[in-house]
């Protein structure tokens, strides 16, 4: 996120799109729900009708994968109609000319078609946003997963900066992150192709500094592969050993039945968790760790705020926490690591070796955190992001996208859109949640949420058991006749193993970023004999 | 913007002269409590707007008549205020007698006990026995939800609750029925909590005063003086609230929100407040496996660590670095992150790694 939570409350206009925020961070839905209280404008871009939804002012139920047909089509009217910042655009930006020209073939008329709404109300949402400023966007998975995940992230930055909302308090692109700590896990480096602080494997000053800190030989400097890649390289003999920490791949992985192919070809397979899963099955050796209140650490929120996790009791058995089983095996690489606690990885070396993070230190995260950059000691944090338009690489980039139609889309044969994503009451594969009292009673099961009017169509009852397939895999599942979702869409979650989305959805992904399109892709329902 | 100060003068009957200073904008009780001044309060809660409902917050004000209560009244420059007169400590003490007659408030029998605004308060105005007879009726408890159960006998009506849910979590689940005597808090048809649009973010319970709404889990597990409490980040979604752990004997015995604390103000939802016990299951790993036959069989750290570095060395010799690969927990702390990464450069000699950053 550019900005921080604590300014939905106070924002004039908000744009959330491909974000079930009631659901999926229900406490910063909190504020949005008071902003509009407070008599902000919120505008829901969302094909289902959300929680967040019934709290906006203008509700656009776009078609599953138009995000940038739409983005497009309202950038548009903002050109044409000459209601986006041109100061802004002309100071704080580049490429205009080339975005301009790409939008352009986008006239209201034309997205209109490719998303399923009115040509006025894109023309409508385009009016208010220039209406009001500043206006925040926020956004979710319905943005990123998609074959066009980049595009859409791009789009979103687009408007943002035509409306000259990015680097204003209340405005800004603001991604959510979907798990506690995605946003700590890339900045630590546990990505193909950068250091800890995002500093590229590629570049060799990067890479003898991490050296020297480390005291080892050279480090590798061709990027690695990203995780469904290393998932195809198992299948194809090219990956033969697979360390898997904390992650149920084979419930959250689009195609499961593929997935699990890939899992069982690994020659060796390390699995490090809290929980035997559905992925520890295919292992060779398990290795058991601390959970979340047995550990000392940091977590890094969506808004980048560094923030304490603390030990209340000691792991069970013999289980030890994640970084001292890492620690024992590079000493059987030869390497003789000396920090011996978390706070001691953070002072002497993530914060020496990542810039960004340098002036954060443990005795500064007593309070509320650190929200990086943090470039020194004395920096009180940075909690809004290129602040008054000054990017941190010098100008904002608009980049021109073209819309392109989910990989694989509704036919005779698989009628229906299956758009997927989290509820309320469960957490990924329930391996925390679905183990806490309770949580289960208010939700058991998975269903298959569809219009009533589709429903009535295939003479489908409320709650009555249908089969759901796609070219992957087939569910039985309860049908949850719902008007917030529009005919011809199917909407599921992944919580549970029975009934999982992921038998069904597609394994195609972005290019660039290789987030698998779990948005989109195409299935049938039938009613079954009823028991 | 520069803020207006304005100058009261508080208790001066009994220190001479005593002059406090306030914000333009501050409620009489605001300026008060910033200053020291102690104000009983019920009703009020600083994250929610005023209600003066309960009364107890009363106080009198040169040149304004009656007792109007402190919670809800402005501030204003020059103001003569008097906290505990007499008279204002004499009808307080009738407003708690009164909120004792109607209701159930045996805390031999409350989980509260010990953490009890009412209790406080009767204990202050140093009340000994209930000097009013009522009809009072008892109702049956609402134990419909997993996680929240609903005792309107010991309800003081104070509509935090209802505010929780309307003003901060926006839900809107629960409200006021009918009048006077025989009001009550209800959801919308009068429902069970279970059968209504509540999302069990239990917000209600974090600024119930008392005992009316407690938590089904933490039943038993301690008392509100035994615990300690320990400040940490929720496991879940990427929000990060800022929660306290209520520890007995190293157990999380429950969950409330720091207040005030960003990001998230004093809100939870229902997953950071209650999905916390899975730590305690029995299905958790407790020691190494290694797989033999098709099935596990524990191991010695030694043995499953000399398994793996042995296996990981024999392939990368075989096949190169490049031919292992692993994915790091985006749920994990950033330590454990930046370990993994640092194993696989450093130790194995590639860039392999990853992690589920984009589910
Ligand atoms: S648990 Fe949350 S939603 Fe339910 S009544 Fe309480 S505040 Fe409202
Ligand atoms: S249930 Fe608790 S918070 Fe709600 S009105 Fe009664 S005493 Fe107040
Ligand atoms: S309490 Fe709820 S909203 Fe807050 S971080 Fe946890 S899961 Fe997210
Ligand atoms: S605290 Fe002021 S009326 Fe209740």
């Amino acid at each position: 996120m550019t900005n921080s939570f604590a300014e939905f409350s106070r924002a004039k206009m908000i744009l959330a799109i491909g974000t079930n925020m009631t659901e999926a961070h229900p406490v910063a839905a909190s504020f949005v729900k008071n902003a509009t209280a407070n008599g902000a404008q919120l505008i829901v871009v969302d094909p289902r009708r959300s929680g967040l939804a019934d709290f906006a002012t203008l509700h656009v139920p776009i078609r599953v994968g138009s995000d940038i047909a739409f983005l497009n089509g309202v950038m548009n009217v903002l050109i044409t109609e000459n209601l986006y910042d041109r100061e802004y655009v002309e100071t704080c930006c580049t490429g205009f000319e080339a975005l301009r020209a790409k939008v352009l073939e986008y006239p209201p008329e034309r997205s209109a078609e490719i998303c399923g709404i009115e040509a006025d109300t894109i023309r409508e949402v385009a009016r208010q946003l220039a209406a009001v400023k500043p206006a925040m966007l926020a956004y979710t998975l319905g943005i990123t997963e998609h074959i066009c995940g980049m595009n859409n992230v791009l789009s979103c930055a687009n408007l943002q900066m035509l409306l000259g909302n990015v680097g204003l308090e209340c405005g800004g692109v603001n991604p959510l992150r979907g798990q506690n700590n995605v946003q700590g896990a890339c900045d630590m480096g546990a990505l193909p192709n950068v250091f800890p602080g995002y500093q590229a494997v590629a570049d060799p000053k990067a890479r003898s500094k991490f050296q020297s800190a480390w005291n080892c030989g050279s480090l590798p400097d061709k990027p690695g592969i990203m995780m469904p890649q290393m998932l195809e390289g198992l299948l194809n003999g090219s990956i033969k050993a697979f360390y898997v920490f904390g992650e149920n791949l084979a419930n959250t992985e689009p195609d499961i039945h593929h997935v699990e192919k890939c899992l069982s070809s690994a020659e060796f397979l390390v699995c490090q968790d809290i929980f035997p899963t559905e992925t520890t099955r295919f292992a060779h050796v398990i290795l058991p760790a601390a959970a979340w209140s047995e550990n000392d650490g940091t977590f890094t929120n969506s808004e980048r705020r560094v923030n304490r996790v603390r030990t209340v009791s000691e792991p069970p058995g013999i289980s030890k926490p994640n970084w001292w089983i890492f620690k024992q095996i590079a000493a059987r690489f030869g390497q003789n690591w000396s920090s011996d606690s978390a706070r001691e990885l953070w002072d002497s070396e993530i914060s020496q070796l990542a810039p960004s993070l340098a002036g954060v230190r443990y005795e500064r995260l007593e309070g509320d955190g650190l929200q990086w950059p943090v470039p020194s000691e004395t920096h009180p944090g940075t909690p809004l992001m290129h602040k008054d338009g000054k990017f941190t690489c010098g100008l904002g980039q608009l980049i021109p996208v073209d819309w392109i139609p989910p990989a694989e889309v509704p036919d005779e044969e698989y009628p229906f859109v299956l758009s997927t994503g989290r509820r309320l009451f469960h957490y990924h594969t329930r391996t925390q949640t679905g183990r806490a009292l309770g949580l289960n009673e208010l939700l058991g099961e998975e269903t298959a949420d569809m219009s009533p009017i589709d429903g009535a169509a295939l003479g489908i009852q409320n709650g009555e058991m249908v089969r759901v397939k796609s070219r992957r895999g087939e569910v039985t599942v309860k049908a949850n006749l719902t008007d917030r979702v529009p005919p011809g869409l199917i909407w599921m979650a992944f919580h549970f193993r029975e009934g999982c989305a992921n038998w069904l959805t597609n394994p195609a992904f972005d290019p660039v970023t290789q987030t698998a399109e779990y948005k989109a892709c195409a299935v049938a329902v039938e009613k079954l004999p009823q028991a | 913007m520069k803020e207006e100060t304005i100058t009261l003068t508080v208790n001066g009957r009994d220190v001479k002269d005593r002059k406090i200073v306030g914000k333009k904008g501050q409620t009489v009780l605001e300026v008060c409590r910033d200053n020291g001044i102690y104000i009983p309060t019920l009703c009020h809660h600083p994250q929610m707007p005023p209600y003066g409902g309960c009364r107890l917050c009363i106080v009198q004000i040169d040149n304004m008549r009656g007792m109007p209560p402190a919670c809800t009244t402005p501030a204003v420059d020059g103001m003569v205020v008097n906290t505990h007169t007499e008279s204002v400590v004499r009808v307080r003490k009738t407003v708690l007698e009164l909120l004792l007659a109607y209701g159930d408030h045996n805390c031999l029998l409350c989980d509260s006990n010990g953490d009890c605004e009412l209790q406080n308060l009767v204990y202050e105005h140093q009340i000994e026995h209930i000097r009013f007879k009522t009809d009072f009726v008892p109702k049956p408890k609402d134990d419909s939800s997993p996680m929240i159960v609903r005792d309107h006998n010991k309800c003081v009506l104070c509509g935090r609750c209802v505010r929780a849910c309307l003003n901060l979590q926006m839900n809107g689940a629960i409200d006021i029925a009918e009048r006077g005597s025989n009001a009550y808090i209800a959801t919308f048809n009068n429902t069970s909590l279970m059968d209504s649009v509540c999302v069990n973010c239990g917000q209600c319970v974090e600024v119930c005063p008392v005992g009316a709404l407690t938590e089904k889990k933490a039943k038993g597990l301690g008392r509100a003086w035994e615990m300690e409490k320990v400040r940490t980040t929720c496991p879940y979604c990427g929000v990060g609230c800022q929660m306290w752990l209520h520890v007995k004997d190293g157990r999380i015995t429950r969950i409330s929100a720091v207040e005030e604390a960003q990001p998230n103000e004093g809100r939870l939802c229902v997953k950071g407040r209650f999905g916390y016990d899975f730590i305690y299951s029995e299905e958790r790993l407790k020691t190494p496996l290694i797989r033999e036959n098709g099935s596990f069989r524990e191991a010695s750290w030694d043995e499953a660590l000399d398994l793996v570095a042995a296996r990981f060395k024999e392939i990368i010799a075989k096949h190169g670095p490049d031919s292992v690969a692993g994915v790091s927990s985006s749920r994990s702390i950033n330590e454990d992150s930046y370990q993994m990464q640092k194993l696989f450069r450093a130790g194995f000699g590639t860039n392999n790694i990853d992690n589920c950053a984009r589910t």
